[in-house]
């Protein structure tokens, strides 16, 4: 540890920003970075696969996650992944073709009372059942 | 105001403050932390400040916005000073009617204030509902009080006289054994003594050390430390400036996990305040001590939550744990000397400087001092955050506290410790909460997640939720861990698919062991403990997975049905209509039936069913064999 060079510290501060402007980490940031922090491209790599905050692909408008936690858990989130994965016809992880939902789950969001939950861009949606699926997407498939 | 240069002014400012605060008639507190926010607090704000402005009224009457009350399940909800007044679950548009009965006539609203459940009481007041009376709240009591972006709020219940108390009338060493003598234990997990991790850190000789606020609160079900840092986040940024002050650190750093935004964004108002007024930075309060935070964003990784991992993660690498020793006190951080506490041990400081080592020891048992909060969620009725002593019983927080289990279902277990614990059955429900009888029973204290579960809950499909969960974030350094987790996981999903076998019991038992031995950090360690725990106290839930291929609790899906009763089908075409694989059939007011065979046992058909009818049930083990059976003779016939 010793060894590491300080600068080496702002690497996940760096890779917050740049997901943060782009929604993802697109290649030519990574280069950038590694010229800045002398990092290598492959340990930029290396660290920011590991870390589920950052993504390799573009994500698509509107970001779904679904809060996995124990107490979702036992309350039936996994009913709710699943029914969002039917209705989007995606897998977590994955956005839909017209890059308009990326679904992501999240280990917990430490707001337990109110599973399961479900987020849209940073809005909060409570106790969630199968039925109040479809409504959400409606929001936002009628956005545009 | 400017920066405080000695004890003095900052007596004075406390003073000035309380002097200068508005003399509202009635203040209205309004509880909007994550969970507050999720259920619409933004929005009873809004609708406050207009109903008031209306009325000429916001002059006379406060508005003031905290964090968590820790009564989640009644969010959003809110307190009218003086009078103690709580009012539940509101919406913008019961505002005006507040307004104008409570707020300019006095009368209280009967549909807004709380019911107990259970014994159908009513109450009126914040303190006298049985959720909050029972609890012992000395470090959570304040997030009513203190809007956290408002550092006077937090200097009017004299914040930072511990820390103008430590720097100017104690020495480093009376500050350790002050902390030695209240008997406080690391809250994130471990229960390490906290005086003693100090000492240890402050006797290595070093010019730069560094402590660090463990806020990557990883554990599913436990949201303690987020509320802290939403709800009153100067009092963990004062236990540590106190804490680098006995150990002799220089630059500390909070790291918080990237999925709690509202801490960030609280966490960094409260760093820029403290500086300003020079809590931070050169000369605190005047001293010659001086100290620096900074705050760290997590990226996502659960492993982070480990001391060693998240020193990795700070140095911008993977966060992977490495050999203890050399311990972190040793050499840390950047190869520096270096403690780590978690957000609730920080908080605590500051209370036990003001109040004393002696009144912290009175409270809580022989070796578990203090209180603890602890996240009641799951099957229960008052889901919550609640703050105990240690050695309470586990019945009282459950059956007192949290109002017992919803439905009126009967209570299986609970879960406590995160993916590191257990399960602990009814029949230990008189085990006294400490960090002793929590091990001894096999799980442990964690950070203090409670996750009660009902019948309702298969133990099986728990213990692999767990094993899923584990194994993802299995950094992948020790081959145990890596792999030993995935196989659990692998034969935990052939149990819940009906296809377990009579030795894998046995096989992950001793699979469980050898991960525990094999693995370098407590992600490993501890992994296996939901595992063992639901082997020894559910051990017959097991059985009937292997050996009747029935789950008792109808959850496992590939061992139950969905069956709709046909006496007491009404054929409304409610659940026809929300089949998504559209494997429903009949027709209005003719009984409905489900094709097994095409069933994905999504469960919409029982959700939407009407309760006065509840005509769809489930069904597991011979049961279901005789339905399915009876239906594909149909078929045939057919």
């Amino acid at each position: 540890m010793s060894g590491l060079n300080k600068d080496h510290g702002k690497l996940i501060h760096m890779l917050h920003d740049t997901q943060k402007k782009f929604g993802y980490i697109p290649a030519h940031s990574i280069s950038q970075i590694s010229g800045e922090l002398k990092i290598s491209e492959s340990e930029i790599f290396g660290v920011l696969t590991f870390y589920k905050a950052f993504a390799l692909e573009p994500r698509g408008r509107h970001l779904i996650t679904i809060c996995m936690g124990t107490a979702c858990h036992v309350r039936g989130g996994v009913q709710i992944v699943e029914e969002m994965e039917r209705k989007l016809n995606i897998k977590v992880g994955k956005t839909t073709a017209n890059r308009k939902f990326t679904l992501e789950t999240v280990n917990c969001l430490g707001c337990c009372a109110i599973g399961p939950v479900v987020v849209v861009n940073g809005k909060y949606y409570s106790n969630i059942t199968i039925k109040k699926v479809d409504a959400i997407l409606k929001e936002y498939q009628e956005s545009e | 105001m400017q920066k405080i240069n000695n004890p003095e002014q900052l007596i004075e400012w406390k003073q000035n403050v309380l002097s200068k605060r508005p003399l509202y008639k009635k203040t209205i507190v309004v509880s909007s932390g994550t969970c507050g926010q999720a259920s619409g607090s933004l929005q009873i704000i809004e609708a406050l400040k207009h109903e008031l402005e209306k009325r000429n009224l916001e002059k006379t009457i406060g508005i003031k916005i905290t964090g968590c009350h820790g009564f989640c399940e009644l969010e959003p909800n809110i307190i009218i000073y003086p009078g103690d007044i709580f009012y539940k679950k509101l919406e913008s548009k019961n505002i005006q009617k507040v307004v104008e009965e409570t707020i300019l006539k006095d009368k209280i609203i009967p549909s807004f204030i709380y019911e107990d459940s259970r014994t159908g009481k009513k109450f009126s007041q914040q303190k006298e509902i049985p959720f909050y009376k029972k609890q012992m709240r000395v470090l959570t009591e304040n997030n009513l009080k203190v809007d956290p972006t408002n550092i006077e709020d937090y200097l009017a219940l004299d914040g930072y006289q511990a820390l103008a108390n430590v720097l100017f009338n104690m020495t480093s060493e009376e500050v350790i054994a002050e902390i030695k003598d209240s008997g406080l234990r690391g809250r994130g997990g471990g229960g390490f003594p906290t005086g003693k991790k100090w000492e240890i850190c402050r006797e290595f000789e070093s010019e730069t050390k560094y402590i660090i606020c463990n806020a990557d609160e990883g554990d599913p079900g436990a949201y303690m430390d987020r509320s802290l840092l939403e709800g009153n986040p100067h009092s963990v940024i004062e236990g540590m400036i106190i804490g680098a002050y006995a150990i002799g650190a220089s630059e500390g750093i909070i790291y918080v996990r990237g999925e709690y935004p509202l801490a960030v964004k609280h966490v960094r108002i409260v760093l820029e305040q403290a500086k300003k007024f020079g809590f931070l930075g050169k000369s605190i309060i005047g001293s010659e001590f001086q100290f620096d935070i900074h705050m760290i964003q997590g990226a996502g990784a659960f492993v982070s939550g480990e001391e060693t991992s998240l020193m990795a993660s700070i140095e911008g690498r993977r966060a992977f744990p490495s050999q203890r020793p050399p311990y972190p006190a040793q050499e840390g951080l950047w190869g520096k000397p270096t403690n780590i506490n978690n957000v609730e041990t920080w908080a605590n400081v500051p209370l036990i400087i003001n109040k004393g080592a002696e009144w912290y020891s009175e409270i809580g048992t022989k070796n578990s001092k203090g209180t603890k909060i602890f996240s009641l969620v799951g099957k229960i009725n008052n889901t919550g955050l609640v703050e105990v002593p240690m050695g309470i019983k586990l019945r009282e927080i459950i059956n007192n506290i949290g109002g017992g289990i919803k439905d009126n279902k009967k209570f299986k277990a609970v879960q406590t410790g995160g993916p590191s614990g257990g399960c602990i059955p009814a029949d230990k429900l008189d085990l006294s909460i400490d960090f002793e009888s929590l091990t001894k029973v096999g799980s442990m204290m964690g950070s203090g997640g409670m996750i009660v579960m009902d019948e309702d809950t298969c133990m099986i499909d728990v213990a692999r939720y767990f094993l899923n969960f584990t194994q993802e974030e299995s950094c992948g350094k020790c081959v145990p861990c890596r792999i030993g987790t995935r196989q659990l996981v692998d034969i935990l999903t052939r149990i819940t698919k009906g296809k377990g076998d009579k030795k894998d019991i046995e096989k992950l038992t001793d699979l469980s062991r050898s991960i525990k031995d094999g693995s370098l950090c407590a992600l490993g360690q501890t992994a296996p403990n939901p595992v063992l725990t639901t082997i020894r106290y559910f051990r017959d839930e097991y059985e009937a997975h292997i050996k009747e291929k029935s789950c008792p609790a109808l959850v496992c899906k590939d061992l139950i049905i969905y069956y709709i009763e046909p006496e007491k089908c009404v054929g409304c075409l409610l659940c026809l209509k929300d089949c998504p694989v559209d494997a429903i059939s009949g027709e209005r007011k003719k009984v409905h039936v489900i094709d097994q065979e095409l069933c994905i046992k999504c469960g919409a058909c029982l959700e939407v069913c009407p309760p006065k009818v509840s005509a769809v049930s489930k069904y597991t083990g011979n049961k279901r064999d005789r339905i399915l059976e009876k239906a594909s003779r149909q078929r045939v016939k057919k």
